[in-house]
């Protein structure tokens, strides 16, 4: 994504009469058809359709407090999942990028398996490790700790369908930094821990915000993954996506689709901040 | 104070030993743990069990049906890839940096609102639903239903590793081609085709990964008829409510072994064919 909006705002020669290579209004007409059909014109029937509920009957169904509840779980454990992946894929991409040990390859390819695991796999796997018959579930049950059927449980789906996202977005950026400027650091006289904070860290934030914008966004619309372990329990462990379907089963079309603009409305902002984080960050470069 | 004549750049052992043990336990416990459950579950009554599990009539249709889903929708994104690709890289336009970012909405959009919003076009209470429902004509929950989210869900893949590459790659080639008289198809198969068939196939890989493996978005359209309508993804959940754990571990592995496989690929592609690849890859 960075590479794309890097290279499309540079300037380029303007060419004003004719192309010289051809094509250009057979792939430009079927991509805008291919997008328009099956992309644009479904997420229009998708706005349009709470307008019938007029502004009053869309905020009542927003405001139940079932469906509150299940927003501030999708958004509140999405954005606890993202700050937990940054954390930890800011640890394992440190290592990945600086330390050489055996394995190293297979570690790094094994990043990218909730990338490559259907959400229906990891989620039944996650539910049976964590229910408190299984391998993690039955050693925390004994200190009185439930993680399957609670809170907990979307939590842990969360930090597994996001890390890829945050260890993927830091770790070129902190293989490309170089250690110039650490030595250089270093021989001014400042301590590791300074060159850490003051001179590292500052160089990956944009990268570190990314991933976090990246999983988050991830976390928050997750399904498949999640339905499982977290025992959907209305207005305690029951997320907005689940929700949606409930009310698509009850025939409540305009219902679900108010969810949906909310849900929808969330991603379009995450990608607008997606983008100015990355025009930021490629005017610190 | 201690002595330290090691680089200023290098971490000290402890810490490297504290770090190294943070990131393979959270790795191990997080993702590696579930993996090898899944497996253990699936074989935990027998390769015998685990066989018949797999060659039982609803899964196999299961099979079927997401294979024929993903045998439609990955060659259509990919000629979209392509197009999307080739008017992106290779010609002038205005609104091009927008048109890159509508491309890659359908990543940002929740899989089951994806599902939700062909349910408003086609459903009975949907645009186009009762003038489908009087020609008799079956959308959702249907084979083009559980297409078309599938299609949505994996619209981007081909398209976002094509566009960097090919953008990188610039348009001299394809020009000189040209100006030696290559017609269009000509310029295409042989000058652009041989530059980005690895990055073509790491993005095809992905596609059809997510496509078979996709859950929320089929589940919302697909309305679940066992032996009909279920893809693999929501077999393994009819099986895993129904309580046949076996079964649905059983299912459950075949998916992860695709998984295993499309890794080991991208990886050897990652490491083979770095050069060809788009920027962010390349190791």
């Amino acid at each position: 994504m960075s590479a794309i909006g890097l290279k499309l705002s540079m300037p380029q020669k303007k060419r004003k009469s004719r192309h010289v290579l051809p094509g250009f209004r057979l792939s430009l007409g079927f991509t805008l058809f291919y997008l328009a059909s099956l992309v644009l014109v479904p997420l229009l029937a998708l706005v349009i359709r709470p307008m019938e509920l007029g502004p009053f009957g869309f905020w009542s169904v927003i405001s139940t407090p079932r469906v509150l509840a299940s927003l501030r779980l999708s958004f509140g454990v999405a954005l606890a999942a993202a700050v937990v992946d940054s954390v930890f894929g800011l640890i394992i991409a440190w290592v990945l990028v600086r330390y050489r040990f055996p394995g190293k390859g297979l570690l790094d390819a094994v990043i990218d398996l909730p990338f490559a695991l259907p959400t229906a796999v990891a989620g039944i796997a996650l539910s049976a490790l964590y229910a408190p018959n299984g391998w993690i579930g039955s050693l925390l049950i004994g200190y009185g700790i439930r993680i399957a059927y609670t809170p907990w449980g979307v939590l842990v789906a969360m930090v597994f369908i996001s890390l890829p996202f945050t260890v993927r977005t830091v770790q070129p950026v902190m293989s490309e930094l170089g250690l110039e400027v650490e030595e250089a650091s270093a021989t001014l006289g400042a301590t590791r821990l300074q060159t850490i904070a003051r001179v590292v860290m500052p160089m990956l934030a944009p990268a570190v915000l990314t991933g976090m914008a990246m999983a988050f966004a991830r976390a928050a619309g997750e399904y498949g993954s999640i339905i499982f372990i977290a025992g959907n329990i209305p207005a305690v462990s029951e997320i907005a996506p689940l929700l949606i379907i409930t009310k698509l089963e009850q025939y409540d079309y305009a219902g679900a689709a108010a969810i949906g603009v909310v849900m929808l409305a969330a991603s379009f902002v995450m990608l607008l901040a997606l983008n100015g984080l990355q025009s930021w960050a490629a005017k610190r470069r | 104070m201690t002595k330290r004549f090691s680089k200023p750049t290098e971490d000290p052992l402890w810490l490297k030993l504290l770090l190294g043990a943070v990131a393979i336990s959270f790795i191990g416990v997080l993702l590696l743990l579930p993996l090898a459950l899944v497996f253990t579950e699936a074989l935990a009554k027998g390769l015998v069990t685990f066989w018949y599990a797999m060659i039982e009539p609803d899964s196999l249709a299961a099979v079927r049906l997401s294979l024929i889903a993903a045998g439609i929708a990955v060659p259509l994104n990919t000629v979209f890839g392509v197009a999307a690709a080739w008017c992106i890289a290779k010609f002038d336009f205005t609104g091009k940096t927008f048109l890159v970012t509508l491309i890659d909405l359908p990543f940002s959009v929740s899989p089951v609102v994806a599902g939700l919003i062909y349910v408003l076009v086609f459903g009975m209470q949907g645009w186009f639903g009762p003038w489908l429902a009087d020609h008799d004509i079956h959308i959702l929950f249907a084979l083009p239903g559980i297409v078309l989210a599938t299609i949505f869900v994996t619209f981007p893949f081909v398209a976002r590793e094509l566009i960097p590459l090919m953008v990188d790659q610039g348009r001299d080639e394809e020009e000189a081609a040209a100006t030696l008289g290559a017609t269009g198809l000509q310029t295409f198969l042989r000058v652009t085709l041989p530059n980005i068939k690895w990055g073509l196939l790491y993005g095809v890989l992905l596609c059809n990964a997510r496509a078979l493996g996709e859950f929320g978005a089929v589940s919302v359209v697909s309305g679940h008829i066992r032996g009909v309508t279920n893809t693999m993804p929501l077999h393994v959940q009819l099986l895993y409510d129904n309580y046949d754990y076996a079964g649905a571990f059983a299912v459950a592995a075949l998916l992860a072994m695709l998984a295993l496989v499309t890794l080991a690929l991208k990886t050897l592609l990652e490491w083979r064919y770095a050069d060809e690849l788009a920027a962010s890859h390349r190791h």
